[in-house]
């Protein structure tokens, strides 16, 4: 058997209480309400690759990935870092320098007040990974030439640095606990095109040179094919499709992927028309019976608005769509 | 002549520390019926482009030189009053968040009757019709109900529609649509996109159609302009400038957008980051991170010269090879 994967999820569903307070409710006699924002999901990742997670806002990526670090405990299932259960995982000091995570805003996400040498070594501080302030400066000059700032560039503080050098900076912290996983959460969506490039361009490259194993969240599914080896799409809360990058590109199953990379505007598109589908993404809070896609499924019939679908291998991908099962497709 | 004409406009914002020159001799056209995208990255200077046209410059910055000119009259050194009688009647608008057009207090209805009836005579009767009509052609369902509901009890893609319709209502002209899908997700940007196109070009409208993603652009756009640093880099037919930019700064940025046909090892990257507008270099804007940079790109600012089928502001195309 080969090594346990870098992460593992197994039916892990993540609920949010929002319901009014107390008073309130009781006073207009209603029910708690909770928001199901992640819902029975299940993905490795094996080391070394990138899993990617697609979907639209609301879908449930973004607690997803707070999810994987620990940061969310799942209300149900099982999250396994090398095989051990990840609250455990996080309680080991060792173990959890070995994960981190990159935000999607580089301004909201760094202290302004502090130095960008100080940003860079405050994993390094809290892990007590070095003693000497010599070490510690040399690591922090040693990593900052890595994501492609100056050694000098520490003495600084982050409003002297445009939005790409920032998201390096913030990239620069992640790495500087020395840790073999790393949970993106749209590092780029806040970011130029050109400016969006390079920072793509360096997170491969880190990944080839450190062996470094990449969840990476992104609702723009042009950056997520570049990035990924593996993607999973997801619609309220469920992944619907889960594959290998490339195959579900070439050839995607489940309508809701078929409709994404149909709506998604490429340059490739020069005086060429889309057919955009109708309904918007339905309330988490009240979602659909059945397939929480039928209501906008130009496949739906009656099985698909009552049955909620399992996931299912085909061809090596798995899909959760009646249609599909089925053989409708 | 064209319906628009921007000619050598420059747009300055006095500071204490000097004068900032946020657009530069900006000069292009927009023909009836014709799209016209504007593309480039945040600071270009393509929004503060579309605000000067509509005479919505947040002071201090102002028009500093040039003229902007709908259909042969000058439209930049108007009055306030006079500039408002034309905005909304012939020159409409749509910014990227519906939440900061339409105003919360009043229904939908409402504020269509009001525009309506402030640019043309219509009577309350005459006005509602046609506000349901129009909200009909948007596509919001069940129209003659929802008219009197509130900006607040639509979505975000339903409120978009509303604010189309509140643009094209007084049937402008020209219609400046600033980033009108980027809030959006994208299947329902895909809807919104599609309804931009298929209504302006049922009512003939012209659009001056300002983002940052060229792939709207690819597939909305009859031409683009690619604006860097607040000039205009590369115009011209948008299926030249996609597939066959001349400007080194539109070549980088159509190689550096990931593509969805077809992966690469790479992406092509544009190192460095748009200057700022306290420090934008002597000669070409682009020049510190223009790979095929020359001497010439130091010193001596290239205008838009001839390229083949587009219009670019660089050396390389013109006054290197004569």
């Amino acid at each position: 058997m080969s090594e346990a994967p870098v992460l593992e999820a197994r039916g892990v569903t993540r609920d949010f209480d929002v319901s009014r307070p107390w008073l309130q409710r009781m006073l207009a006699r209603e029910d708690k309400r909770t928001l199901r924002a992640v819902d029975d999901i299940s993905f490795s990742i094996e080391k070394g690759t990138t899993l990617s997670l697609v979907g639209e806002s609301g879908c449930g990526k973004s607690t997803v990935a707070r999810l994987a670090v620990g940061l969310y405990a799942p209300s149900r299932g099982d999250i396994r870092f090398e095989g051990q259960p990840l609250s455990a995982a996080r309680a080991q000091a060792t173990l959890r320098r070995r994960m981190n995570m990159i935000f999607q805003d580089p301004y909201a996400s760094l202290n302004p007040r502090w130095r960008v040498r100080d940003i860079v070594a405050e994993p390094i501080r809290a892990f007590s990974l070095l003693s000497s302030q010599k070490d510690i400066a040399d690591r922090v000059a040693q990593l900052l030439t890595q994501v492609g700032l100056a050694g000098a560039d520490g003495e600084k503080y982050p409003h002297e640095f445009s939005g790409g050098q920032r998201q390096r900076i913030s990239i620069a912290r992640a790495l500087s606990s020395e840790p073999d996983f790393l949970v993106c959460d749209e590092p780029t969506s806040a970011l130029d095109v050109s400016v969006q490039a390079q920072i793509l361009n360096l997170m491969r490259d880190l990944q080839q040179r450190l062996g470094l194993t990449y969840l990476f969240i992104s609702h723009n599914l042009a950056v997520v094919r570049h990035m990924s080896d593996r993607l999973g799409v997801m619609y309220l809360g469920r992944i619907v499709e889960l594959g290998e990058g490339e195959t579900l590109f070439r050839r995607a199953r489940h309508p809701y992927m078929k409709l994404l990379l149909e709506a998604i505007p490429d340059l490739d598109m020069v005086g060429r028309g889309r057919t955009p589908v109708g309904g918007e993404v339905p309330s988490p809070i009240a979602p659909p019976l059945g397939c929480t896609f039928h209501p906008r499924c130009p496949l739906a019939n009656d099985r698909c608005r009552t049955e909620r679908p399992a996931q299912t291998k085909v061809d090596g991908v798995e899909v959760a769509c009646h249609a599909v099962e089925e053989g409708r497709v | 002549m064209a319906l628009l004409e921007v000619d050598r406009l420059t747009v300055e914002f006095p500071t204490r520390r000097g004068v900032l020159r946020a657009i530069d001799d900006v000069s292009f056209d927009i023909a009836e019926g014709e799209v016209l995208g504007v593309v480039g990255e945040s600071g270009a200077g393509k929004s503060l482009t579309g605000a000067a046209i509509i005479g919505l410059l947040e002071p201090p910055g102002r028009v500093a030189g040039g003229e902007i000119r709908l259909e042969g009259a000058r439209i930049d050194n108007l009055s306030p009053e006079r500039m408002r009688a034309i905005r909304g009647k012939r020159i409409g608008a749509i910014f990227q968040d519906p939440l900061t057009t339409l105003n919360p207090l009043y229904s939908i209805g409402r504020q269509l009757v009001e525009t309506m009836q402030t640019h043309l005579p219509l009577s309350d009767r005459d006005a509602r019709e046609r506000a349901i009509k129009w909200l009909e052609e948007v596509g919001i369902p069940a129209a003659r109900q929802r008219i009197d509901a509130y900006p607040h009890e639509f979505s975000g893609g339903m409120r978009q529609r509303v604010v189309i319709a509140l643009a094209l209502c007084a049937e402008p002209r020209l219609v400046i649509a600033d980033e009108p899908t980027t809030a959006l997700d994208v299947s329902i940007q895909a809807q919104i996109i599609a309804l931009l196109k298929r209504i302006t070009r049922e009512h003939g409208t012209s659009v001056m159609l300002v983002t940052h993603d060229m792939g709207v652009i690819a597939e909305t756009a009859d031409r683009v302009a690619v604006m860097y640093a607040g000039r205009i880099a590369e115009i011209g037919p948008v299926r030249d400038v996609v597939k066959h930019p001349a400007h080194p700064y539109s070549e980088g940025l159509m190689g550096s957008i990931p593509s969805l046909e077809h992966r690469v090892e790479r992406l092509r990257q544009i190192d460095g980051a748009m200057p700022r507008l306290t420090a934008i270099p002597a000669g070409c804007a682009f020049n510190p991170r223009c790979e095929k940079v020359m001497d010439r790109c130091r010193i001596d600012r290239p205008g838009l010269m001839d390229a083949g089928a587009t219009r670019a502001a660089c050396w390389l195309v013109g006054g290197a090879a004569s």
